[in-house]
């Protein structure tokens, strides 16, 4: 079938606007829209960059917008479109190249929450023991791949005055750790959490939850960070 | 001068094994990892099974028992040395992850849980043992993570989304990369007292891949190019199940957790193969297997695919251990797993060849050992060798780990004791020529349909069935895409993301490559593992027992042969 691709375009060094190019390519109704992507760039305009690698959903390398929706063109068939697709950056970053964008604020706010086991006391020789059902806790949060997507498509992220929130894909991460029965650094990600730009910025919008390629129940998790933070306040 | 660049190490590629060399020499050194991807993207995060080690949790396991597994499963061509302390280092490795936070599946007791796969086995071949350590079926993307972790933590330098153009060999030894930064493209001068080549495997060579988009394989020929050779680079492993007809990896776990191959006719076809593991043999033996029920008329339907049946597994038992291959069967098929077999076909899947190494990653530049001063090379892209003929399943992640980390090491000790280099910008203006000329080149072709064509050819002559009539063909054909690469174009003359000259660098490097492969298994007049002559289909000791390595010479490429490292298990027929 034919597929009708409306691509945002932008390069900084010789465009003064961003514009809107419209390309036809022929698909297979199951192929993916990074397929067809990739038929552009390869058979008819070799100047279109976005990124790939893995393109089956595991790399978290091609966030972008499809029909104003946050998502990876790797998971996304092209039987399930009709019409024209609208294909845009990441919303929320600043757009380097097409659907480029700069992610560098991206893993500055995940670095923010120490993205790593805290744990001070000594390990035994062996693995520490954790039960199916501590490790059950945070499973979830492990499928995430970093894609962006959800940070992308958060309100409170894209709103100019509440931008510096620190972001659903950071709290995820966050999650995980502050979930794990290993992890001994409660004590010093609550002040890293603990804010307006913290968990708290979170204003239950569910739109993470929404867009999340991996099925990751994000709302709920922050949800969760909050009733710890909550919980820390009323013992001390 | 702000494109020369100094640190102690660079290590290119962040995959498992750069990422854990970098960890290793982070705390006395400064390091630096060159990625084509950012870190997190690489390919090792799409390994989905697991990490090998005889721990026992589950049931009785010794090292002695994986360290046979191994050897059997190489088709006697690893290097025993190098197997034992694969396999002894695996417990310490794997206690490693779990310390830095690798969130492992558990066992009931709370230990590390373990399941099985195929070529592991209790009692020198008994049956199957569960001896992969795992979470659930993410576990690549779980380790990448964590090791990119403590990356940042120990304040590792990342030059991410940056493409290796050339290696700076300068007073007797390697000094320095040129890299391109694809985000601006300009170009970059690291120097440093030692290079760790992680680069991963090649399988974009082939048209039907589990390999990501990164894992193109230029860092072989950039290697082959300075005269080093390339060990065993007839042995490409085709995974048995890549999801039809896309070739995405649906992981051995599935067939560890119990899921079974069927033809057309609904029979669990392994049975006649391997009838002590059946669907737990090695991946050479499924894999041949399956396109010899497809040839016989037994695929579904009669196309060229079987079946991986996992319906009597249960939803429980698959949502919980195999979320992401569920998903992936829902979305580009839009199958249920638990209700309906998955459509499988054999997808090219790894490299057991590559860069020469000895046990602590050096890079080696002969038959007779010798050392190539500043080069060290850990991971899929090297041939330590551990591997072999053929790769066990979950052998890969701990080669990485074990390797990776003995590379890092070797590297620290190495670099406390020499003065940095002075590289000058020599070797910058060189590949800035380079670079000019390939974007001021006008001509006919277009890089992309000669990929195409290179990948098809690499399909139809170099993957699991082959003979000399074919591989002459191949080269043939090759030969004619190498004349075809000198008339190619790139269109695109832009600096930001120019994806279009990478690939365009990529292919020269590839074709290159594709000849070694295809040369190395002209020579090799026999079966064995992966390597797979249909003129000559039994392994011959006599003769082929023993490792090639193909040099480019002014005479056009060479293969020599040397040992194999044979300490404890002599060769014995292979039934599984």
């Amino acid at each position: 079938m034919l597929v009708r691709l409306k691509v945002f375009r932008f390069d900084p060094e010789k465009d003064k606007e961003p514009y809107y190019q419209v390309y036809e390519v022929e698909a297979d109704p199951m192929e993916r829209l990074l397929d067809c992507l990739n038929r552009i760039r390869w058979e008819q305009d070799s100047t279109l960059s976005f990124r790939w690698s893995c393109g089956h959903g595991v790399c978290g390398s091609d966030g972008m917008r499809i029909n104003g929706i946050c998502g990876l063109p790797c998971q996304k068939l092209v039987k399930d479109f009709k019409e024209e697709v609208l294909i845009e950056p990441l919303p929320v970053f600043n757009v380097i190249k097409d659907l480029i964008v700069d992610l560098d604020p991206f893993w500055e706010r995940y670095y923010s929450i120490k993205p790593y086991l805290i744990s001070e006391s000594p390990p035994p020789d062996r693995e520490r023991r954790q039960s199916p059902e501590e490790q059950h806790l945070f499973e979830d949060a492990i499928r995430c791949i970093l894609c962006a997507c959800c940070t992308a498509a958060c309100p409170v992220n894209q709103n100019e005055e509440t931008k510096d929130y620190v972001g659903p894909a950071a709290l995820v991460r966050a999650f995980r750790y502050l979930f794990d029965s290993r992890d001994e650094g409660t004590e010093e990600r609550i002040p890293l959490l603990d804010g307006k730009d913290g968990a708290w910025g979170c204003q239950t919008l569910w739109k993470c939850t929404e867009v999340c390629p991996k099925e990751i129940p994000v709302t709920k998790q922050i949800g969760q960070i909050k009733k710890r933070l909550f919980d820390a306040k009323q013992k001390r | 001068m702000q494109h020369l660049h100094q640190h102690d190490i660079v290590i290119i590629g962040s995959g498992l094994a750069g990422l854990r060399a970098a960890v290793e020499c982070a705390d006395q050194t400064n390091v630096a990892v060159v990625s084509k991807v950012f870190p997190t993207r690489s390919h090792s995060g799409a390994a989905q099974g697991g990490i090998t080690a005889p721990l026992g949790n589950e049931e009785e396991d010794h090292w002695e028992w994986y360290f046979f597994d191994t050897v059997k499963g190489s088709d006697y061509l690893g290097d025993q040395d190098a197997i034992e302390i694969l396999v002894k280092d695996a417990p310490r490795a794997i206690y490693e992850l779990e310390h830095m936070g690798v969130p492992f599946s558990r066992t009931p007791e709370g230990k590390i849980a373990q399941r099985n796969f195929g070529g592991h086995t209790r009692d020198y071949g008994k049956g199957p043992v569960k001896r992969a350590c795992y979470a659930a079926d993410h576990t690549g993307r779980v380790v990448l993570d964590t090791l990119y972790d403590q990356c940042l933590r120990h304040q590792v330098n990342f030059y991410s989304e940056c493409y290796v153009l050339s290696l700076v060999f300068q007073k007797e030894r390697y000094a320095g990369v040129v890299i391109y930064d694809l985000g601006t493209g300009e170009l970059h001068l690291l120097q440093s007292k030692a290079i760790l080549l992680a680069t991963g495997g090649c399988g974009k060579v082939y048209k039907t891949t589990s390999n990501s988009n990164a894992t193109t394989g230029e860092i072989f020929d950039l290697v082959y190019q300075q005269g080093i050779p390339l060990e065993d680079m007839e042995f490409v492993q085709f995974h048995p199940t890549g999801l039809y007809p896309l070739g995405i990896l649906v992981s051995e776990a599935a067939r560890g957790e119990g899921g079974v191959l069927r033809n057309r006719e609904g029979e669990r076809f392994m049975e006649r193969y391997a009838p002590t593991v059946k669907d737990l043999a090695a991946r050479d033996i499924v894999s041949r297997a399956i396109l010899t029920e497809i040839r016989e008329g037994r695929g579904i339907e009669g196309r060229d695919y079987v079946h991986l049946d996992l319906t009597h597994l249960g939803k429980e038992k698959i949502s919980q251990r195999l979320w992401e291959i569920a998903s992936f069967v829902r979305i580009y098929l839009g199958i249920d797993p638990a209700l309906e077999p998955i459509p499988v076909q054999t997808t090219c899947h790894y490299l057991m060849g590559g860069i020469p190494t000895d046990t602590e990653g050096r890079v080696l530049a002969d038959e007779g050992n010798s050392i190539v001063p500043g080069l060290y090379a850990a991971g899929e892209c090297a041939c330590v060798s551990v591997h072999g003929a053929n790769r066990l399943g979950c052998n890969s992640l701990l080669d990485l780990l074990v390797f990776g980390r003995r590379s890092g090491m070797a590297m620290k000790n190495e670099v406390a004791q020499l003065e940095p280099p002075s590289l000058g910008t020599v070797g910058l203006e060189v590949v800035e020529e380079g670079t000019t000329q390939l974007l001021k080149r006008k001509g006919q072709e277009r890089i992309p349909d000669l990929r195409k064509k290179m990948q098809e050819v690499m399909m139809e002559y170099g993957s699991v069935f082959r003979d000399e009539e074919g591989l002459k063909a191949g080269l043939e054909a090759i030969q004619v895409l190498k004349q075809r690469y000198q008339d190619a174009e790139v269109i695109n003359k832009g600096r930001l993301f120019n994806y279009e000259l990478m690939e365009a660098f990529e292919l020269g490097h590839q074709l290159e490559l594709c000849e070694a492969v295809l040369i190395s298994a002209l020579h090799r007049k026999e079966s064995r593992g992966a390597h797979y002559r249909e003129d000559f289909p039994k392994r011959d000791d006599d003769r082929f027992l023993k490792h090639s390595l193909i040099f480019r010479t002014t005479r056009g490429p060479e293969v020599r042969y040397k040992p194999v490292k044979i300490t404890r298990f002599k060769p014995e027929a292979r039934i599984y």
